[in-house]
């Protein structure tokens, strides 16, 4: 294994896949706005609401088209850089992918083309329905991509056949109804809608500032303020966390978050700030608020939050377990019908990944001493510090979010939004925050679950393609080009956007859907802004 | 339900229906982006030809994605092996294929002359990259890939990008282009409104109807006559573990042909590919449309059939190992992945088609000049 090949590798997931993960939370909570949006309009019946839903309609698009694109790369990426994973693992990761082709992306795809290009070819109830399997679709496809990536979390329903050489699907309800993949999916579609709301209401309150729009704005304002409290609730409430106690990697995960060393007595503390130092072991300058830990983890009095060095001493066990499985493994490959060793791997079977986090060190895993056994046990950590941090600037993000919504749930219901001016000014100003915490968030889960690609059977030292590092240099220069390129335009189309307002040009000459049917009610072409702030 | 040999069997045909499903959809999208600098000339004009799919592109793509993820699903050998091994090919089919959704998006929203003839081209590229790279991939395919796969079943490649390029998979990757660039001139003629840019769709329908013709029949020969082809030597289990280890091959030439004489009625899919391909020229002559798309449609389905039948039961030969060929028997999942799998898509594949087909159906009709100025939804 060339470790630059597999350091470059990650650094190209990561940076695809980050990118990726700028346009999805917001394609995810707008879609669903656009739904409340255009309800709005159908029930209310007032031409205003036309003109906010396809506003937003237009920053939608443009942030759809980046989010297919770069979709796209994620959708091969696993068969181009991560060849052995593929094999290992394709029995059971391809078939949500699958599914979430068949199933959402279709949905999605097919209704977003009529979703822009309908308004006058449907009327007002059919485009909404419409609108709705888009968000229907968007939403379905975050579910079965976090199946998937919840599998890798928590591989459940598998097992390895030593005469394929890999994971092989015993239970697909277990894979779907896996706990950490719904707790994933809730909190990673809260996230987005977060996004969406921020997004919206920092918008809304720029052209309440500037006097601008002031009818688009306020109503748009009141959707996110409502929307974005429900969702922000959502996902610091549903968070991530309740996954926590399942598996070794994520107590783990846990304890590298907590920067919890060793086992505290329950309930554990939780660690408000603090420096972790990884060569000594041990965190400094702790700040701990008791109890509060131990509550939110095991959600119990009794339960104890396992730290690492615990863990550790449970890698040690189970790589010496593992190996016993390799080495049955090993001789199962040139004598399959072998009735003892296949006992011997039955036996061992659940600890084979950690005889290959042995392979990292030594080339056969049954030559290592229990020294390197014993060294090699502390790989299951993650990157201590990096987690810590993570974890604290993004949980301080959701509380900042609620404390933002509320604020604005309570001046939109007072009716002081649109002219509490240092509420504007915040609005603003916190629409970067939800895409740093989406990111940390989503660099929490996947650095968290390192060494493993999969958590217990692959490390993911051993998942890559075979490439070279002159071709995986190509491709990330490549990629960076394309994307950074697209995003710089992609920036100055929103922003052309909110500056061109939303009343289109040619709204006059337009002709509504159902203009002149008196049953629906006729709906008049909007020229200005006709509502007085 | 079915038997591990059945599931096999059936996962082969479904993968057969995806890449015809997408030649059939998403191919006249990439035959229309090829066709977009040279047949439009005029921001109207160009804007015709951008909406003739505009609508509707996006669903069709899904086609190509839904191949990437059944493959994984059920082929996970073939994924794995075959995306990292044409890994800088895939990378460009990848980077053309992403300026495909902003092009679309994008190109309207500013009026600027440079701006919009930069994301024409870009579509231009969007749309000939992917169909030429497409071409040369079968080629390879055909020719069989230097890969190996070790005990532990990892893969690893001796080829280089270049060497993906020989006569004959150029041939393969010029014909995919014809293929896809008649079908998107029969997709036009249908689909614009009578005037300068039908008319020069017509003009390269005809010229890719002819070179689909010329460019099938030499491919047809090189597999005739030069040493291309791979037969299993041995014993087959059908119902056996996905292992190619198991398997020894060897390159034999002609090889690809001798299911035509085994089994005499998958003729059908090469004359399909040539009769489609006349239909379609005389189709266009004669300003019969809806028969030169019909035509056009059946040589792409012949075209691909072809390919298919010819190579079964491999999927993915090596070049250079004896061990490591891919086929419908030693590279597929489980056999209950297939049959989950099998499930899911006789349940929604049918659903799918509903809704495409409404969605095709409510954007029915001829894109106006008049249409494209007036309309804001329009790109």
């Amino acid at each position: 294994m060339d470790l630059g090949v597999i350091d470059l590798s990650r650094l190209q997931f990561a940076l695809t896949a980050l990118y990726h993960f700028l346009f999805v939370p917001l394609t995810l909570g707008l879609s669903m706005m656009l739904v409340i949006m255009e309800s709005v309009y159908v029930m209310t019946n007032r031409p205003i609401w036309r003109v906010i839903t396809r506003f937003w309609g237009r920053i939608f698009a443009i942030n759809f088209v980046l989010g297919v694109a770069t979709g796209l790369t994620m959708e091969f990426q696993f068969g181009t850089n991560w060849s052995y994973f593929s094999h290992y693992v394709g029995d059971i990761f391809g078939a949500p992918l699958a599914i979430e082709g068949l199933m959402a992306f279709f949905l999605e795809a097919t209704f977003v083309g009529i979703m822009f290009f309908g308004w006058g070819r449907l009327s007002k109830l059919g485009h909404l329905l419409v609108t709705a399997m888009v968000a229907l679709g968007t939403n379905l496809s975050a579910l079965w991509i976090l199946i998937a990536n919840g599998w890798m979390q928590n591989p459940v329903g598998a097992t390895f056949n030593p005469e394929t050489m890999r994971m092989e699907v015993t239970d697909f309800g277990a894979v779907l109804f896996n706990p950490i993949a719904q707790a994933k999916f809730v909190h990673t579609v809260s996230a987005g809608y977060v996004c969406a709301a921020v997004v919206v209401l920092g918008i809304s309150a720029f052209w309440l500032l500037t006097d601008r729009y002031k009818g688009v704005a306020r109503r748009s304002m009141t959707v996110a303020a409502a929307f974005g409290l429900a969702a922000s609730l959502s996902v610091v409430v549903l968070g991530d966390e309740s996954g926590y106690a399942l598996t070794d990697n994520q107590k783990m995960k846990l304890a590298a978050i907590e920067a919890a060393w060793h086992t505290a007595p329950a309930p554990a503390g939780l660690t408000l700030f603090g420096v972790p130092d990884v060569a000594a072991r041990e965190t400094r300058y702790e700040v701990q608020i008791p109890w509060v830990l131990g509550l939110i983890a095991t959600r119990s009095l009794d339960g104890t939050v396992t730290g690492m060095s615990e863990l550790v001493l449970k890698a040690q066990e189970r790589i010496t377990s593992g190996v016993v499985a390799y080495d049955a493994v090993e001789r199962l490959k040139t004598d399959p019908a072998n009735v003892a060793q296949r006992a011997r791997f039955e036996a061992h079977k659940r600890d084979l990944g950690y005889a290959l986090l042995l392979k990292r060190h030594v080339a056969d895993p049954r030559t290592a001493s229990l020294a390197l056994i014993a060294s090699t046990a502390w790989d299951v950590v993650p990157n201590v510090p990096l987690m810590f941090w993570s974890f604290r600037i993004m949980a301080a993000i959701g509380v900042l979010m609620i404390a933002l919504f509320g604020a604005a749930f309570v001046l939109t219901s007072l009716r002081l939004h649109t002219q509490t001016r240092w509420f504007l000014k915040l609005a603003v100003l916190a629409i970067p925050l939800p895409w740093i915490a989406i990111e940390l968030g989503w660099m929490l889960a996947e650095i968290g679950r390192q060494p493993w690609a999969i958590e217990g059977v692959l490390p993911t030292f051993l998942a890559a393609s075979s490439l070279t590092r002159g071709v995986l240099w190509t491709t990330i220069i490549g990629f960076t080009a394309i994307y950074g390129t697209l995003a710089v335009i992609e920036v100055r189309l929103i922003l052309a956007t909110i500056r061109k307002g939303p009343f289109e040009h040619d709204e006059d000459a337009y002709p509504v859907p159902d203009a002149g049917s008196a049953g629906r009610g006729a709906a008049r072409p909007v020229a200005a802004d006709p509502i007085p702030a | 339900m079915f038997d591990y040999e059945t599931l096999r069997i059936l996962w082969w045909g479904l993968m057969g229906v995806l890449l015809i499903a997408f030649a059939l959809t998403d191919g006249f999208d990439l035959g229309v982006a090829t066709l977009l600098p040279f047949v439009a000339r005029t921001d109207s004009e160009r804007r015709m030809v951008i909406n003739s799919v505009g609508p509707t592109w996006e669903g069709n793509q899904v086609w190509f994605i839904l191949g990437g993820g059944a493959i994984f699903a059920a082929w996970p050998f073939v994924y794995a092996v075959s995306f990292s091994g044409f890994y800088l090919a895939m990378f460009l089919v990848l980077a053309a294929l992403i300026l495909r959704p902003v092009g679309f998006k994008y190109r309207s929203k500013r009026p600027d002359p440079r701006w919009r003839s930069g994301w024409d081209w870009a579509l231009f590229v969007g749309g000939v990259v992917p169909a030429l790279v497409f071409g040369v991939a079968v080629g390879n395919v055909l020719s069989g890939a230097p890969f190996r796969l070790d005990s532990d079943l990892r893969a690893f490649f001796d080829g280089s990008f270049l060497g993906l390029f020989t006569p004959f998979t150029l041939i393969c990757g010029l014909l995919s282009v014809a293929m896809l660039v008649l079908h998107g001139s029969a997709w036009l003629a249908i689909k614009v409104e009578h005037g300068p840019v039908h008319d020069r769709a017509t003009r390269f329908g005809t010229l890719a109807a002819i070179l689909s013709l010329v460019l099938f029949a030499a491919g047809w020969a090189f597999v005739a006559w030069t040493d291309i082809g791979f037969r299993i030597v041995g014993t087959i289990d059908p119902a056996g573990p996905s292992n190619p280890l198991r398997t020894t091959s060897e390159i034999a030439a002609g090889a690809w042909l001798a299911n035509y004489a085994l089994h005499p009625w998958m003729m059908i899919a090469p004359l399909l590919g040539f009769g489609g391909a006349v239909v379609a020229l005389i189709g266009i002559r004669r300003r019969i449309e809806s028969a030169a798309f019909a035509g056009s449609s059946a040589s792409a389905v012949g075209i691909i059939a072809t390919v298919g039948l010819s190579m079964f039961p491999y999927i993915l030969p090596s070049s250079i190992d004896a061990h490591s060929s891919l086929t419908v028997w030693n590279a597929s999942s489980s056999e209950k992945t297939l049959g989950i799998m099998l499930f899911v898509t006789v349940v929604f594949l049918p659903i799918v088609l509903a809704y495409t087909a409404w969605a095709f159906k409510l954007m029915w009709g001829r894109v106006t000049a008049h249409e494209v100025a007036t309309n804001p939804d329009f790109y």
